[in-house]
């Protein structure tokens, strides 16, 4: 593929970040100063998110090992189950998490049982929690590629050799991998909104995002609002900066993709890890579900429309995303990637708001909701495919490109004949991470959409604001039913074959 | 030639006088699902207008006005229903809205003067807690006790905005201490009303900023009588929801039309058990039966939305300063 439509998709990218931001600023005349209260919320977003990111990363290592060299049936379920947090919507989640280390939840009806004082899910501990049940499982399944990416030849010399596999082969792999995820991750954290607000306790854990949702929706200071997005961007744009120093070649070579049989390591202690991460990440999705049954039935018509609807978003978003992603990765150059990265950075509010501005003059905001939900979560899904699909691609050039070139592939014939057979796994877990992640979002579509256009998280959250708690509930089973489905749909037809 | 063109003018002409009689009406969301008022007013008003009313939801009251600001005089909105009157004062600055030249009677515990909004319907703020578990008579002896709350932030919902109004009303410049005496007594801090509703439901609080009228939720609808408001010493704030008529609009008449519509028993006796608040005038029929269970402040409390406007942001400051302790 040439090099010209990587630009030409990374152009775009750029234009529909821009272009709003630029129509908010244009609308407010001028960007605003920073107040003391911004400050004290920029120092906490960046901090709460270092936390998280670390914490995910830390954490996920352990897990992530033994996911890659244990087999066990069962083992393709757990992948996907472990997947779902991540594309649950934050206020499903949060009740999820409330239901097991809330004040009357599982764990402490546990502690009080045996004479333990409580522990409390609200502060930034509680934040700090939520953060890494989100993000945890994308740092898990980002490391566990890199994990499948090391040859098995390699293991087979170092066991031969009686050489150690951790810092020979382990080693090298995650010093390569794990500087990409933590950016990721904290990218994601930086704009957390909900979930630092509900389990934050109080104005102490207030977050950028708040300030900018208090800007646009309370004060209606878009030059104010504007500001914050250029502070959440500029974040972006030096994270992604500092990761291009520091992240490592591969060195490890081709191989002959073979699935490695593993020799080292303690069994037990690798299923304890992965118990322990089962329970932490299963448990609050079953509360959720066990919650919501009763209410499925008292699930009105209209949210199955909503349903179908979302599943509709949820499609066209993710091949959209998907096509997006492929193009920006076979550029070749770092500047598309970062680039692909911003939307990691700008808040669905701000971004809504100024696609209202561009859009209002023409059309009617609610005819277009659709649409544009769907091309605003391809945007949204878009760092994630691009950051998966990459090291794939890289890979696959850097040990077979100059086979290509040998051979005079260029153009749809190396994709489909080198690139496409090499990066089949990650892309069907990036396609199902897009289709999940539209499922679950709330964010431009409340700016949008009004009567007959409502998505199934929107409709939920409706039923919540009109006292139908327990119909709330049996939709969001339907939600997390339908995000995992997409999900699994995706992700399992990339693994197909693959004995992974 | 002449025949399509003919055709073509009269179509454009039906058009016209379709796009004539149709009301748009901005409101919140909740207004417009099938358990709001939205369906039983739209009924009731096409029944005698002969127009097509069409509601649009648009988030909740903030963003309603913001969405307005966004859309400036061209707005599609002929009426904007939902505004409550800590936004009035920004929403008339504006310059967006027209007056609404009546002068109806109210069943409201306060005087109404605004010319540019008319009120649909109101309510009190309140604590909702469990019947039978310990009940503080007062903020202050909320504050002193170890009651554990769930409330909303007062930069993103409007029942948060109205504690924070409801404390500094009542307790002036005594508010800040206040708050700080009840920052141990508050579980967290939402981002919008079904959030800390739904946890307190999930029991993880023993009460949470409501209405004096949620109550009449469950015990109507639910047939569970398990919920109650707490009556305060100090009096309640109120929140009065407010519609006002769009300067833009290109159906004058039938936004005035509206606008009187809105105060007759058609659209009043949808309220109580759609809305969940009060009338703003009491149909013949009285309020529905389970409503004489509910508490009855003895003071309500209201800041002019002046008053309101030139008291949020030092209000807001004090709060975040004693929360953030």
């Amino acid at each position: 593929m040439a090099r010209g439509a990587g630009t030409i998709a990374a152009l775009l990218v750029l234009s529909l970040i821009a272009v709003p931001i630029g129509a908010v600023i244009w609308t407010a005349g001028g960007i605003a100063g920073l107040s003391a209260a911004d400050w004290a919320a920029f120092r906490f977003t960046i901090w709460q998110a270092l936390v998280s990111a670390g914490l995910s990363v830390l954490l996920a290592i352990p897990v992530a090992r033994a996911l890659a060299r244990r087999r066990f049936r069962g083992r393709a379920a757990l992948i996907t189950l472990l997947g779902a947090p991540f594309v649950l919507p934050v206020i499903v989640a949060v009740m999820g998490l409330v239901s097991i280390f809330g004040r009357s939840g599982l764990v402490n009806t546990v502690l009080a049982g045996i004479g333990l004082p409580p522990v409390t899910i609200y502060g930034p501990q509680g934040v700090i929690l939520a953060h890494v049940f989100f993000n945890l499982p994308l740092a898990v399944r980002m490391l566990v590629h890199g994990w499948l990416s090391i040859p098995a030849e390699r293991f087979r010399v170092a066991a031969q050799l009686g050489q150690p596999v951790g810092r020979l082969l382990e080693w090298p792999m995650l010093r390569r991998t794990v500087p990409g995820v933590f950016v990721v991750i904290f990218l994601v954290c930086t704009t957390s909104f909900a979930v630092a607000l509900i389990l934050g306790g109080g104005p102490r854990a207030t977050t950028l995002e708040l300030a900018i949702y208090q800007a646009v929706r309370f004060e209606f200071d878009l030059g104010g609002a504007a500001t914050l997005a250029l502070i959440q961007l500029g974040v972006c744009v030096l994270a992604m900066a500092a990761l291009i120093v520091v992240e490592a070649p591969d060195a490890l070579g081709a191989g002959l993709d073979r699935t490695v049989e593993r020799w080292d390591g303690s069994p037990r202690l690798d299923g304890l890890v992965m118990a322990l991460a089962a329970l932490f990440l299963i448990l609050p999705l079953a509360a959720i579900i066990l919650s919501g049954l009763p209410g499925l039935q008292q699930v009105p018509v209209s949210v199955y429309a909503a349903a179908g609807r979302s599943v509709i978003v949820a499609l066209a978003s993710m091949t959209l995303c998907i096509l997006l992603a492929i193009t920006i990765v076979t550029h070749g150059q770092n500047w598309p990637r970062v680039v692909a990265t911003l939307p990691l950075s700008v808040t669905a509010l701000v971004l809504g708001t100024g696609l209202f501005i561009v859009v209002f003059p023409f059309l009617r905001p609610s005819s277009v909701a659709l649409p544009v939900t769907a091309l605003m979560n391809a945007l949204f899904a878009l760092p994630f495919a691009v950051r998966i699909l990459s090291t794939a691609r890289d890979d696959a050039e850097a040990q077979f490109g100059r086979l290509a070139d040998g051979l005079a592939l260029s153009g749809w014939a190396r994709m489909r004949v080198l690139i496409l057979p090499r990066i089949r796994r990650p892309l069907g877990f990036a396609a199902g991470l897009a289709a999940a992640l539209s499922m679950g979002d709330l964010g431009v579509i409340t700016l949008f959409a009004s009567g007959g256009q409502e998505t199934l998280p929107l409709a939920m959250f409706r039923l919540m604001a009109a006292y139908q708690m327990e119909a709330a509930a049996g939709a969001a089973v339907l939600l997390v039913a339908l995000s995992l489905g997409v999900f699994w749909l995706f992700d399992r037809g990339g693994r197909v074959g693959a004995g992974a | 030639m002449k025949t399509t063109l003919s055709v073509i003018a009269g179509l454009l002409a039906t058009s016209a006088m379709a796009q004539e009689n149709v009301l748009t009406v901005y409101t919140y969301d909740s207004f417009v699902t099938e358990w709001g008022p939205g369906p039983a007013v739209e009924a009731a008003f096409e029944e005698t207008c002969g127009c097509d009313l069409q509601f649009e939801g648009a988030g909740d009251g903030a963003a309603l006005l913001s969405r307005l600001q966004l859309e400036g005089p061209r707005t599609d909105a002929d009426i904007v229903l939902g505004l409550d009157t800590n936004l009035t004062a920004a929403a008339r600055e504006t310059g967006l809205f027209a007056e609404h030249g009546l002068s109806p009677d109210l069943d409201l515990p306060v005087e109404w003067t605004d010319s540019h909004f008319l009120p649909f319907d109101w309510g009190y703020f309140a604590f909702v807690g469990n019947a039978g578990a310990e009940a503080p008579t007062s903020l202050r002896d909320l504050a002193d006790s170890d009651i554990q709350i769930v409330i909303q932030d007062p930069r993103s919902s409007t029942p948060g905005l109205g504690l924070l109004m409801w404390v500094k009303t009542a307790y002036g410049d005594e508010a800040s201490a206040l708050w700080e005496d009840l920052a141990d007594n508050i579980v967290t801090v939402t981002p919008g009303w079904s959030e800390a509703y739904g946890l307190f439901l999930e029991g993880e609080a023993d009460a949470v900023l409501s209405y004096t009228t949620s109550p009449a939720y469950h015990l109507i609808a639910e047939e569970d009588d398990s919920k109650v408001a707490w009556a305060f010493e100090e009096g309640h704030y109120m929140q009065v929801e407010v519609a006002g008529k769009v300067a833009s609009t290109d159906v004058p008449d039938l936004a005035d039309q509206f606008l009187a519509f809105m105060l007759t028993d058609a659209f009043q006796s949808a309220i109580p058990t759609t809305n969940w608040m009060y009338p703003a005038v009491v149909p013949e029929d009285g309020l529905p039966d389970g409503f004489e269970t509910l508490i009855q402040p003895e003071t309500a409390l209201l800041l002019s939305p002046e008053e309101a406007s030139a008291t949020r942001d030092a209000a807001l400051e004090e709060w975040r300063a004693a929360l953030a302790r």
